[in-house]
């Protein structure tokens, strides 16, 4: 059948400034750019670009332009070429539409209408420059009161507490899984997270035992499929995070597709090589909020109550129901992930349409629990739409205890968000487990990138703090007083528990 | 936030050459647990008794204890276990084995919903009947192959998503020429294999019936004779049956879903 759907992009290349050193050629992993010796000119396949500029940012003489494929369909502001190209293309393939990275649609951001407040006369801002700014918080269950006993002159702790995780910028990385991303990006999340005192997630695809060492700062999480849950690598993290749902693919299962499950995959995973590892949509012993509870004290069993267990979810209609029934299922952690939060694969479909955006589901989530009086029992991490450090203190003046980055972490490594993470041909060398490929990502370099990212981050919240006249991420915590809004309506104000802009 | 615990009350519990007993009445899941994880290393065999639905019992064990129970434990029985063996002198609740690693469970009566949930490694026997999803999602790697007989017959969804590991159910609570009811076997299976004795009402779209052949047998035979040890059963009279074996078409079932 010939293919009706157009290139998306058009490559251009200045054949002035080409050297025909053919470093597109190499770079190129969708076999976009050729050399055609006869001619000695490289020239291009534009059905293949992805836009992922690659080529762009190895071409010595800067000799290429990517470009949005100019042609275009008669303009309609209903059917747009994406809404075409998606057509042709499910009318060729009779298939689902797969993507990767999170939502692209620009209507459910809301923290770009939320504005922070600073100090002016009459309350003097902090300088961070001079003054102690305190990042540092702890993840995990708190007690309702401290009981003290006086003991040979000293007061004594009688309260057992519950375990918590030290982080020392409120920045987490987000579940990555081994397999949607390489092992060397792995490793540079888990060194990243080590250095900066804050914590990788491993995603639902285990941990290759060589990470191990970086237990200490790593949260292994627990899905459906259970890949690479073995007894071991419940007791190498600091904590457990037991996935039910995730923000780009709400209410269906994990999906990583056989293109990306190699020898080294299947191994972590136990499962055949080349198959699609799918994770069930739901957990198959979790039928409930009681049954939650049964697989939270499972794994609490399985690591001797040491480690806080977090239960994470897609941002969805009733979060702040469902959010009440995790914590008194005994999470330790909730997090939320909003409905622009990122997937290494979900049908687009699913990934547009379905969730909440996290700041409205933080909202309602941190009101409902204060209301019930149970705000205190669990921790609350969200995630899904967090590109940079105002976004960070916005969710923690929302009431967040902490934020997940996956995108952006990404970013800092070398990502493009081209949205291609489902083909495994990631040419960043990021979202693939070609070991020939993933060697572009050099762990080293990658991991002082991540750290600069939360080290300029975390500055920048000081700055924000600082100006708020607030010396303590746990002052920010759900002080929505620092908050307001513009440009938003009545009922969204009152969700987000914020006032307008100049009240 | 509960209080530092008490010194947690003295269970009964009585130790004779290696050989232990603790009488498991009226103590709550993490207690018992708490007890076994500290007194069934250097024990030869630790017999529970009265155990009634107390969960997760034998969950983050690692040793090669054997621990016989006495009553009814409760769901997630060896959750995630790494070596020890338990006999259930009675029956199993769900969950059986899930995400086991190691080690090996036999039931002496019925099991629940999901016993052997993406089991990766071990053995499990049950004597009698099981219920919903089990062997679901059953893994493989390499020499890690996880074995679960049920010597009953099975419910809805048996081997869903199967990626590994080998599931056996033989039917003897079955009348003659009865078929076992489950429907959906196999549903999105990918991996493994499923050997059934008697006749299958009704599988998934990823699985095939096939006949079995000498390596079939092969492998069949120690697993249906360390079954009949346990239960006191006729290994050829079981080898008799008429056995049948379900694969699946394609270790890639869904491929051809996505554009």
């Amino acid at each position: 059948m010939k293919s009706y759907v157009e290139p998306e992009f058009i490559v251009e290349r200045d054949q002035e400034k080409c050297i025909r050193c053919k470093v597109c050629v190499n770079q190129c992993t969708y076999d976009t750019h050729y050399y055609d010796a006869e001619d000695d000119k490289v020239c291009s396949r534009d059905e293949n670009c992805v836009n992922c500029h690659r080529c762009v940012a190895f071409c010595p003489t800067r000799a290429i332009t990517i470009r949005r494929n100019p042609t275009q369909y008669t303009e309609n502001s209903n059917w747009t070429r994406e809404a075409v190209t998606a057509v042709k293309n499910q009318a060729e393939t009779g298939g689902i539409i797969l993507t990767g990275m999170g939502c692209d649609k620009p209507n459910y951001s809301y923290w770009d209408r939320i504005l922070l407040n600073a100090s002016q006369v009459t309350n003097p801002s902090i300088d961070p420059l001079r003054e102690p700014m305190e990042l540092r918080t702890y993840l995990g269950a708190k007690p309702e009161k401290l009981e003290l006993e006086l003991e040979n002159g000293g007061t004594v702790l009688q309260t057992q507490l519950a375990p918590q995780l030290t982080v020392e910028t409120p920045i987490l990385f987000s579940a990555l899984s081994y397999g949607a991303v390489s092992f060397n990006v792995h490793e540079a999340l888990a060194r990243a997270a080590t250095e900066c005192g804050t914590f990788m997630n491993t995603g639902e695809g285990g941990l290759d035992k060589r990470l191990y060492k970086y237990g200490e700062h790593v949260i292994v999480q627990v899905a459906s499929g259970r890949f690479g849950v073995s007894p071991d690598y419940l007791n190498a993290g600091a904590a457990l995070e037991i996935k039910i749902g995730q923000g780009a693919k709400p209410g269906i299962g994990g999906h990583l597709p056989g293109e990306k499950v190699t020898e080294e995959i299947s191994r972590t995973r136990m499962i055949p090589i080349g198959t699609d590892a799918l994770s069930p949509a739901p957990q198959h012993d979790i039928y409930s909020i009681e049954d939650l509870r049964q697989l939270i004290y499972a794994l609490k069993e399985e690591t001797d109550y040491a480690k806080p267990v977090s239960v994470k979810i897609a941002a969805v209609h009733n979060s702040a129901a469902i959010a009440s029934g995790m914590v008194r299922a005994g999470a330790d952690i909730i997090a939320l992930d909003g409905v622009r939060g990122a997937t290494g694969a979900a049908p687009r479909i699913i990934r547009d349409n379905v969730g909440v955006p996290i700041e409205l589901a933080l909202a309602s989530v941190d009101q409902r629990l204060r209301d019930e009086g149970i705000r205190n029992k669990a921790s609350i991490i969200v995630a899904g739409g967090i590109k940079n450090s105002g976004d960070v203190a916005k969710a923690i003046a929302l009431g967040a205890d902490a934020v997940y980055i996956g995108t952006a972490a990404l970013v800092a490594i070398g990502c493009t968000v081209c949205q291609k993470c489902h083909t495994g041909k990631c040419p960043w060398g990021i979202a693939t487990p070609d070991p020939w490929i993933s060697k572009r990502v050099n762990p080293d370099i990658a991991t002082r990138r991540l750290v600069n990212l939360l080290r300029g981050w975390s500055l920048e919240i000081k700055e924000l703090m600082g100006g708020m006249g607030i010396n303590a991420i746990e002052s920010l915590r759900g002080n929505r007083l620092q908050l307001r809004g513009v440009g938003l309506t009545e009922t969204e104000l009152k969700v987000l528990g914020i006032k307008m802009a100049g009240n | 936030m509960e209080k530092r615990p008490k010194q947690a009350k003295h269970p009964d519990f009585d130790l004779k050459d290696g050989f232990a007993t603790v009488n498991a009445a009226g103590m709550q899941y993490r207690e018992l647990n708490s007890f076994i994880k500290s007194h069934s290393n250097p024990v030869k065999r630790l017999n529970v008794r009265n155990v009634s639905g107390q969960r997760y019992i034998g969950t983050g064990l690692k040793n090669a204890a054997e621990i016989h129970l006495y009553g009814t434990p409760g769901n997630d029985l060896a959750a995630f276990m790494d070596g020890p063996t338990i006999y259930v002198h009675g029956n199993a609740q769900d969950g059986v084995g899930n995400t086991m690693n190691s080690g090996k469970v036999v039931v002496y009566g019925h099991a629940g919903d999901i016993a052997g949930y993406s089991m990766r490694g071990g053995k499990i026997f049950i004597r009698d009947d099981t219920g919903y999803r089990v062997g679901i999602h059953m893994k493989e790697y390499g020499t890690q192959k996880p074995i679960l007989v049920v010597g009953g017959t099975a419910q809805d969804f048996l081997g869903e998503y199967m990626a590994g590991g080998v599931l056996v159910v033989l039917g003897l609570t079955l009348k003659d020429g009865e078929s076992h009811k489950a429907k959906f076997v196999g549903t999105g299976m990918h991996g493994g294999v499923i050997y059934v004795r008697g006749k299958v009402a009704h599988t998934g779209k990823e699985v095939k019936i096939m006949e079995l052949e000498e390596n079939d047998r092969a492998l069949l035979r120690p697993l249906i004779e360390e079954f009949c040890g346990y239960f006191k059963l006729d290994v050829d009279a079981v080898l008799a049956g008429e056995f049948r074996k379900l694969v699946p078409f394609s270790t890639r079932p869904y491929g051809r879903l996505y554009a």
